[in-house]
């Protein structure tokens, strides 16, 4: 049987020893550190915009708790513990107690956000949220930090998968933000829906894009945040600023690029999806900060097959593989989700 | 308050068993199957649970000031639902309909299903979790409501059970009574062949819990304990340790070696009912 090769061998950028640089020449960009931003350099952000909205919901709503597992400042929980330290409780490092106690304040009449990391939320506690959350209909908020490809820790703390589990599981409500402003808005979304809820949190310094182009969001609704008449980008999460930096840059190849903004992967908004996705001569590309399997890019081919529509079908997301750890810019350019990435890809499939 | 009141002609506790084990076996006969032997050894528990320890209202299922009772082991439902009979929570009529499609009384418990069912088991390991977030729950409301959670000895194989029994402690959840079910059979065999957790009584100790270990098929023992789980001031999570016999009360099937899911003869049935009455006090 062959030797297993090591993942960085597998790679063409081969680690040198420390202190050398890579082989472009340039200086060799070191692992993203847990608490890494997203944030371009010179980008605007706000900070803890899940914790402060948190707090602001709490304010008016005596039934919010806060939950976590020995991560309130890794997903921000810490804002909401500093402001109501008796609604806070910290559950320790146990994923399956915290989902199972958050079902139990919930059938106590409480509303609790349990904060973790996506995999160890969707990966180590599936069971508990299933059986104890979703099947029994507990208004639990459940907001996970680390969604995708969001750190540089390699595979352990990669959720590439999230959005696939719990888009399957019944009664569950699927959110992939985009950016501060929207988090802000999803907090009180969610808190009006009565039931369980899946939200990938993107924590501490996060960029604001959608203010900029009058956008609100509307649970179950995806928006077309910029229309165009070449190709439609079907985007959630981050990648939605993505593909609205890639629009910019591609109308430098004239290329006219529309963006369909779908934060909420379950229920999705078919009516939209299929609306954009029909109008004729586009080609259309589904973007995902997720594998390629079962996020939004297979539930919307799967509504587009389903619906006899046809067009011309890409995706841009995360390859079906164990993720590399290193530098978040690094790796969001190997793996195809970078801004340039995308536009690449795009021109590409228009011959341009 | 502490405890319910005494009726006069209100059946014994002796007499509540009795009927709980013989709804159990009139509907393990309707299946032809089922966790019989497994409700026979806690009829006992729940008959001190539902009719001495107990507060709630029969014809008002989700009262908020009930006690709460978690079932864990969902496949114990058929004791559960025998005791619910007796208790006037769900009605005698459909004990016939067990196992049945469009039934409520499906052979695995689940909350969305029964009333009185507060989870959905089945799962192993789960209840005592949400017994935290309950304990919790109820004290942040001041409520005086307690939380019972029956598990069973196979259960403590779960990592997740551990997780709760530290967090339980670790919070001070006096509301919280434990009951773990300790038969010793599980699905392949002997509890403490499978995964052994013995000293069971030093290591809920050691963990910060007020145990008692008693014998679950001993009504006066069982009524000290959960009464002695009231009363006691300290600030910790209570635990009774039941240890109990599978098929209590009908001795052909307190000796079928593998019975955690006894597979019953048709004319059985009839014949598990009589020696119950045979061995009536």
């Amino acid at each position: 049987m062959a030797a297993r090769a090591w993942r960085a061998r597998s790679r063409e950028a081969v680690m040198k020893p420390s202190g050398s640089a890579a082989p472009t020449g340039k200086p060799r960009l070191t692992t993203s550190a847990m608490i890494a931003s997203i944030a371009a350099e010179g980008q605007r952000t706000r900070p803890a915009p899940f914790g402060h909205a948190l707090v602001e919901l709490a304010r008016n709503r005596a039934d919010v708790v806060g939950m976590t597992a020995d991560l309130g400042k890794y997903t921000d929980l810490h804002i909401f513990a500093k402001a109501f330290p008796d609604r806070y409780y910290q559950m320790g490092m146990a994923e399956q107690l915290l989902f199972g106690a958050a079902s139990g304040f919930a059938a106590e009449g409480f509303m609790p956000f349990a904060t973790t990391y996506a995999v160890f939320a969707s990966r180590r506690a599936y069971d508990f949220i299933h059986q104890t959350i979703a099947e029994e209909d507990r208004n639990v908020k459940i907001v996970c930090a680390l969604p995708g490809l969001t750190s540089g820790y390699g595979p352990s703390h990669q959720a590439a998968e999230d959005l696939a589990l719990f888009r399957a599981m019944p009664n569950m409500t699927v959110i992939d933000p985009c950016d501060a402003h929207e988090i802000e808005q999803v907090v009180p979304a969610i808190a009006a829906h009565q039931g369980p809820v899946y939200v990938r949190l993107l924590r501490g310094q996060v960029p604001v894009v959608l203010d900029e182009y009058g956008y609100n969001f509307e649970l179950g609704k995806a928006s077309l945040i910029r229309d165009g008449r070449d190709v439609l980008i079907i985007s959630t999460g981050f990648m939605t600023m993505r593909a609205l930096e890639a629009a910019k840059a591609l109308t430098g190849d004239r290329v006219d690029a529309a963006v369909l903004h779908v934060p909420t992967i379950k229920p999705l908004d078919s009516e939209t999806i299929l609306r954009e996705a029909g109008k004729p001569g586009r080609l259309v590309v589904v973007t995902e900060n997720h594998t390629v399997i079962g996020g939004l890019g297979e539930a919307t081919a799967a509504l587009l097959m389903r619906s006899g529509v046809h067009p011309v079908f890409r995706q841009i997301a995360l390859p079906d593989e164990f993720l590399a750890a290193g530098a978040l810019p690094t790796l969001h350019d190997r793996y195809g989700i970078s801004t340039a990435e995308v536009s690449r890809q795009i021109k590409q499939w228009l011959g341009r | 308050m502490e405890t319910t009141p005494t009726i006069a002609n209100a059946p014994t506790l002796a007499q509540r068993a009795y009927n709980i084990r013989r709804n159990a076996l009139r509907m393990g006969e309707v299946q032809g199957q089922g966790y019989i032997a497994q409700a026979l050894d806690i009829a006992d528990v729940l008959a001190v649970a539902y009719f001495h320890a107990m507060h709630y209202r029969p014809e008002q299922p989700s009262w908020e000031g009930r006690d709460r009772f978690l079932l864990s082991n969902g496949h114990y439902a058929i004791a559960l639902y025998a005791a619910l009979i007796e208790a006037g929570i769900i009605p005698e009529a459909e004990l016939e309909t067990y196992g049945s499609d469009e039934s409520r009384l499906p052979m695995s418990g689940m909350a969305s299903y029964t009333p009185g069912m507060e989870m959905s088991g089945g799962s192993l390991g789960l209840g005592l979790s949400i017994a935290v977030g309950i304990a919790l729950g109820l004290k942040r409301k001041n409520s005086s409501a307690r939380v019972f959670t029956l598990f069973s000895d196979g259960e403590l194989d779960e990592g997740s059970v551990w997780e709760a029994i530290m967090s339980a402690a670790h919070h001070k959840l006096d509301n919280l009574v434990a009951i773990v079910d300790v038969n010793n059979q599980q699905a392949d065999g002997p509890s403490t062949e499978m995964m052994a957790f013995e000293p069971l009584v030093d290591k809920l100790r050691g963990f910060g819990w007020f145990v008692q270990r008693v014998d679950g098929n001993d009504l006066d023992a069982v009524v000290a304990a959960f009464d002695t789980a009231k009363s006691c001031p300290e600030p910790r999570p209570r635990i009774i340790v039941a240890d109990t016999l599978m098929g209590k009360g009908v001795p052909f099937l307190e000796q079928r070696e593998k019975n955690h899911f006894i597979r019953v003869e048709p004319h059985e049935w009839q014949l598990a009912l009589g020696a119950l009455e045979a061995g009536r006090q």
